[in-house]
């Protein structure tokens, strides 16, 4: 029955019910977030190093804020000092 | 160097292997994070030499960040950018260094020390944007998304769930519960200019966010709605 729902409202909704399901946090996600986003550079799983991460992201609208601005920084430096640069 | 309040950081987290890209001693730790480590806790021209360097990799991340923002920042006049990056970076060099002794090889030291100063500059600049301005606690953005042009069936289905939700926001939380849920995912309050104007913490207005968005859970489920992760597909 999602097709009922526009993806405006299926946003909507999705940010006033939250994730759902276990979260960090976020003390525990700023704790984590250097983790989360060397793992997610690395290639390696980021919710497998730090589970509960991704729901509060999805909650958590200044946390996901944050881990965009982390990943794309580190993306970011790890270019200007890779010897290819 | 000028700070100053810093902002409330918490501590740190457990250890992992590294990567193919950062390999890790045995301790851990990649050589650059050691090297960081071992030069911040010397003394002498070493460490000054690395607390500088810090202070200018710490800069360099926020005015990355206040940069990336540019264009929300039509408050600000050219020189307040710099001047913020630079406050950005001086008290997220204070948080770095009274810190240091529990960073224990997470992630690469870099990376630790960069969300610091990105997180510093972040809280700054969402609390510059809505500073002198009155935060919409009321639900202003019940209308819009409600009122929209919906095929019948659309408009049966929305009005079912919607209509629930309301309920269940006006009915079953508090009037605390309520605010901050209104205000952060309704009225677009970033939860920590919200946490300074109430005199409270993040932490504590998520945990109040959590609760609220259980609670609206648990009833829409009474109610018989079946409210899946993800896509949250809703039947009777």
């Amino acid at each position: 029955m999602t097709g009922d729902l526009t993806p405006d409202r299926r946003r909507l909704i999705a940010a006033l019910l939250g994730p759902g399901e276990p979260e960090l946090t976020c003390d525990q996600c700023f704790e984590e977030l250097d983790r989360y986003v060397d793992a997610a550079v690395a290639g390696a799983d980021p919710d497998l190093a730090v589970p509960g991460m991704r729901a509060h992201l999805a909650g958590c609208p200044a946390c996901a804020e944050d881990y965009d601005s982390l990943l794309e920084y580190v993306r970011h430096a790890d270019e200007r000092s890779s010897p290819s640069a | 160097m000028a700070t100053g309040d810093t902002l409330p950081h918490p501590g740190n987290a457990l250890p992992h292997s590294g990567d193919k890209a950062h390999p890790r001693s045995r301790d851990g730790l990649d050589e650059e994070s050691r090297r960081w480590l071992q030069d911040l806790a010397g003394g002498g021209h070493a460490h000054d030499d690395a607390v500088r360097r810090l202070h200018e990799l710490l800069l360099r991340a926020a005015r990355f960040e206040v940069s990336r923002r540019r264009n929300t920042l039509a408050y600000l006049r050219g020189g307040d950018h710099d001047d913020l990056a630079q406050q950005s970076a001086d008290d997220a060099l204070v948080a770095v260094l009274a810190k240091l002794g529990s960073f224990r090889g997470d992630s690469r030291f870099t990376t630790w020390a960069y969300k610091f100063a990105l997180y510093e500059a972040a809280v700054k600049l969402r609390r510059r944007a809505w500073q002198d301005r009155e935060l919409p606690l009321e639900p202003d953005a019940w209308p819009t998304f409600a009122s929209q042009a919906l095929s019948p069936g659309e408009h049966l289905a929305e009005t079912e769930l919607l209509r629930a939700l309301r309920v269940a926001i006006v009915e079953r939380l508090s009037a605390h519960q309520r605010e901050v849920l209104v205000a952060v995912t309704l009225n677009g309050i970033p939860i920590d200019v919200l946490a300074e104007r109430l005199n409270t913490t993040r932490g504590a207005l998520y945990k109040t966010l959590h609760d609220a968005r259980r609670k609206l859970r648990g009833q829409l489920a009474a109610d018989g709605f079946d409210i899946a992760d993800g896509e949250r597909e809703h039947h009777r």
